[in-house]
């Protein structure tokens, strides 16, 4: 082998690698709107850092015979437009990731369209940037999407702002331009809370002040744009005063002698000895070992993927948030928050997604719209519903308790994301603005006497028994003969029925959308408290549609819930139609009948479907009573 | 060796061991491409760090195209013996029978019988519902607009129009049955990374990455190494020796080397740092037609 070449190879990296050590990390966006010369900008930063390899540049003469806009000039734009559409159009529309460095830092850039229908890619390049480029086109100054990009920036916890005057070729260079631009976007700046927020006059297509200082405009006597990214100070978060987070990912177990848990400092530091908290539970326990393939630590902090082995065997899994003692997060199942809207279905108060927060899902309904936010004026509207690319303030309940920061403490503990049950779409991004007070002071009180002592009291285990199925398809009934037939065999059960308690507990709810959901919630609530009572709840209920079952379902504990889905067809309902519904909804005198003019999803997996049409009420009963002696719930 | 690993470097380590764990976690029966070259070693790695002590708790695809180098698969026995590992070998065995070759068939069909189909039969013979890549998101334009975890149809179809959003780093992983996703851990690195991460790590790759005299041709302007007697000679060509080495891993007769001296690694990175050409290059299933990469994508490929 030849040694002193490799020497001399090895002092090369070692330089290399020392260079890099002392460069800062600068994530930032760019946004603006269609034509303002946004990837021609960045084209012109790849470019100009010589990040342009030959070959790239060869196809990029090629490319820019087929698609190029600049006539016989090399377009830099076609560098970063990938996507075969986005060419044809000749428009940006998605977000794509570059890195470049210079001598002084490296960045990250998160390119992002800025035409109105794209705001959710913005949204998502914002929420790992430092700095927002704006572009504006010059001939045009400030427009209504500029400051749609500053509240969005400002929102996402943006520090800080840049706008980059382009086009400044196609203004003769004009000072006076610049300086009318440069008040009226101090204003719009101002309005948010950014700590810096600088304008930088440049033509990307020519280069002027974008890494080279322009000839052309000699009166400005500011940064180029590359200067201002590299000087631009970035206060990192000072770790020692942050609060420790960490979100379990998972639970590492090769083997009885080894419990670790794997994820993710999201804030401050941790040390072997420190004292911990499980957010949730309570539970605490101090740190053992910080392990890794290589050895252990001595200590983490915020963005390293650790292993941690805690003093006491503790119950935790996935979704727990481990957290400081001295500086708890909050926990509460009532959330106020900032929702990013980026699904063509709008939302609507009473909807049910699912929420990921951290490691945590669960299910969460968005309670209240309390307002949408006009994203180019900043100013509240009313409203019921939030269409894609809108942002509205909203209250969300949830399934059960997370452990969560408001996002302007933490923007990694402060964020989640709603997730369509269905389709599985990511529908929204939210931002924690606070937990509701409700939950927030009303710790839960444990009580003495368990579930389990109460249920073996009367020898049985507790249960829901969840009759769903259309108007008049027999659920009432058969329900009545089983509370009769249970109290005959000596076990102790009552019946919940959606008709009566909406002349008492639900008295107050009508028949729309917000109100259903509140109605079952209760139910749901109702039925909990019998089961911890002991009893096995039967509950005779339409509950037409699947998401609405599903959130009962989740209220009590696994294997608790018994959905019986009472199979009679509609043709049958309308004919039996014992209260006479049918005639007056298809009459047009009831909205929202089920069946008629409102659908009935039917259980795919119910644990129980019962035919009414071919057995009697008392096969029906016995075929219940099979199914909870089988399952042990009475024996 | 005095080279350390720079905060950078531990920066994206612990993204992608976060990614890595994230997929583990949320489904329920994943996969790792493994294609032998550097981004799959620099990945194989990270995944042995994200769980250890734990044995790494999926096992390691390889889709054999039965024209990889030779010594790839050696290498490829050798790492699976070495960690362990369960190690699944994949070929398409129709396009194996019609004999389906890069010379006759052109690299575009040899590629999407032998590469992309094979792939998916893989993948739904195993029924996995994620399957870890090492795609970088600095190799190739609409690499940069891929999501780190890419959603697929049941026909493994890839919509660039409509990607979930990601943000912060919460990665949407629901999925009904029959879909799955691409989860790239990689996505943040960039070639000049994984070198160093190699180096620093001390993370063994085939020597084909090392420069040596081999047998090789040049066709148009390619440098082709003749790694088996299966490789056709066109009227003139004369293999000779040269010191070449390899800056991509794949199916050597898709594969270009470069006249390099270098026979370390420091040396390859060295003449990285002076690079003046990027890649994919060495990559011919690139060049054939524009925007070839994303349509292979659209289609299922990695």
């Amino acid at each position: 082998m030849n040694k002193p070449l490799e020497a001399s190879a090895t002092q090369l990296i070692e330089n290399y690698v020392a260079a890099q050590e002392n460069k800062q990390l600068l994530r930032f966006i760019t946004c603006g709107s269609v034509d303002d010369g946004k990837s021609t900008l960045i084209g012109r930063l790849l470019y100009d850092s010589k990040l342009i390899f030959e070959d790239q540049l060869a196809s990029l003469e090629s490319d820019s015979k087929r698609f190029g806009t600049v006539g016989e000039d090399i377009d830099l734009a076609l560098l970063v437009d990938g996507l075969e559409a986005e060419r044809e159009q000749g428009i940006t529309i998605d977000v794509a990731y570059r890195f470049f460095a210079s001598d002084k830092r490296r960045f990250i850039v998160a390119d992002t369209p800025g035409h109105e229908q794209y705001t959710r890619n913005m949204a998502t390049g914002a929420s790992t940037a430092d700095l927002a480029v704006l572009l504006v086109d010059a001939r045009k100054g400030i427009l209504t999407q500029t400051r749609r990009h500053a509240f969005i920036a400002s929102l996402l916890g943006v520090r800080h702002l840049v706008l980059a005057l382009n086009k400044f070729d196609l203004v003769d260079y004009d000072r006076k331009i610049f300086e009318e631009i440069k008040q009226e976007f101090a204003a719009l700046a101002a309005s948010h809370d950014f700590e810096s927020a600088q304008v930088v006059p440049v033509s990307a297509r020519f280069g002027d002040n974008v890494t080279q200082r322009s000839n052309n405009m000699d009166w400005y006597d500011g940064p180029t744009l590359l200067q201002h990214l590299e000087t631009v100070e970035i206060k990192l978060s000072d770790e020692s005063h942050e609060n420790f987070r960490f979100p379990v990912q998972w639970v590492n177990r090769p083997d009885l002698d080894f419990r670790g848990f794997s994820g993710t400092v999201s804030g401050g530091r941790i040390a072997p000895g420190d004292e911990i908290v499980v957010a949730k539970s309570g539970q605490t326990s101090r740190v053992k070992r910080l392990t890794t393939m290589d050895g252990d630590l001595v200590e983490a902090s915020k963005g390293d993927a650790i292993t941690i082995v805690l003093e006491d065997e503790i119950d935790i899994s996935r979704g727990d948030l481990l957290a400081s003692v001295k500086s708890r997060p909050e926990v509460s199942d009532q959330l106020a928050a900032h929702l990013i809207w980026m699904s063509e279905t709008p939302l609507y108060a009473g909807r049910t997604y699912l929420l990921k927060c951290g490691t945590q899902t669960v299910s969460a309904t968005v309670t209240e719209i309390k307002h949408r936010v006009d994203v180019n004026s900043a100013q509240h509207l009313a409203g019921k519903s939030v269409g894609l690319n809108e942002i509205a303030f909203c209250n969300l309940s949830l399934s059960q308790e997370i452990a969560f920061d408001p996002y302007e403490v933490n923007r990694h503990t402060g964020s989640f994301i709603l997730i369509d049950r269905l389709s599985n779409a990511t529908v929204a991004a939210g931002l924690v603005w606070f937990g509701l007070r409700r939950a927030n002071n009303i710790h839960r009180q444990q009580l003495t006497v368990s579930k389990q002592e109460r249920a073996s009291q009367k020898g049985q285990k507790p249960c829901v028994l969840w009759f769903t199925g259309l108007s008049g398809s027999g659920k009432s009934t058969i329900a009545n003969a089983l509370d009769k037939e249970l109290l005959r065999l000596g076990a102790h059960a009552t019946l919940l029925d959606g008709d009566n308690l909406r002349h008492g507990l639900n008295k107050d709810l009508g028949f729309n959308e917000a109100d259903r959901i509140e109605n079952i919630r209760r139910v749901g609530e109702l039925s909990k408290l019998m089961v911890d009572t002991g009893l096995i709840t039967l509950v005779s209920f339409i509950s037409p549609f699947a998401s609405e079952r599903k959130l009962a379902r989740e209220r009590v504990e696994e294997g608790e819930f018994i959905e019986i889905y009472v199979n009679t067809s509609l043709d049958i309902c309308a004919k039996r139609d014992p209260k006479g519904l049918y005639a007056k909804a298809k009459a047009g005198e009831i909205e929202n009948f089920t069946g008629i003019s409102s659908p009935y999803e039917v259980p795919e997996t119910p644990e129980l479907t019962l035919d009414t049409e071919q057995q009697s009420i008392e096969e029906n009963v016995a075929q219940i009573i099979a199914y909870l002696r089988e399952h042990q719930f009475i024996w | 060796m005095g080279i350390a690993q720079s905060s950078h470097l531990k920066h994206l380590e612990s993204e992608s061991i976060h990614i890595i764990r994230e997929v583990v976690a949320e489904f329920s029966n994943p996969v790792m491409l493994y294609s032998i070259g550097k981004d799959s070693a620099v990945m194989l790695h990270l995944a042995l760090k994200a769980f250890a002590p734990s044995k790494l708790p999926f096992p390691v695809l390889h889709v054999d195209t039965t024209w990889k180098f030779k010594e790839m698969i050696a290498f490829r026995d050798y790492m699976a013996k070495k960690h362990n590992l369960d190690l699944i070998v994949h070929t398409n065995q129709e396009g194996k029978a019609q004999n389906i070759n890069p010379f006759e068939h052109g690299s575009s069909t040899y590629t999407h019988v032998m590469k992309t189909e094979a792939l998916k039969q893989a993948l739904d013979l195993g029924g996995y519902d994620a399957a870890f890549g090492g795609a970088r998101r600095d190799e190739e334009k609409s690499r940069a607009k891929e999501r780190v975890f890419s959603f697929r149809t049941k026909t493994h179809g890839w919509d660039p129009k409509n990607q979930r959003p990601e943000l912060w780093q919460l990665y949407n992983a629901r999925v009904a049955p029959g879909e799955s996703i691409r989860a790239f851990p990689l996505s943040n690195w960039t070639e000049l990374d994984i070198w160093q991460y190699i180096l620093a790590e001390k993370i063994e790759v085939p020597s084909l990455y090392l420069a040596q005299r081999r047998k090789v041709v040049e066709r148009s302007g390619t440098l082709l190494m003749v790694d088996d007697n299966r490789l056709p000679l066109l009227p003139g060509e004369v293999p000779q020796e040269k010191m070449v080495r390899f800056r991509t891993l794949g199916c050597y007769p898709l594969t270009g080397a470069v006249e390099s001296s270098a026979t370390t690694l420091e040396e390859v990175v060295g003449e990285m740092l002076v690079a003046r050409s990027s890649e994919r290059q060495g990559r011919l299933i690139d060049h054939d037609s524009a925007a070839s990469m994303e349509k292979k994508k659209r289609e299922g490929y990695f």
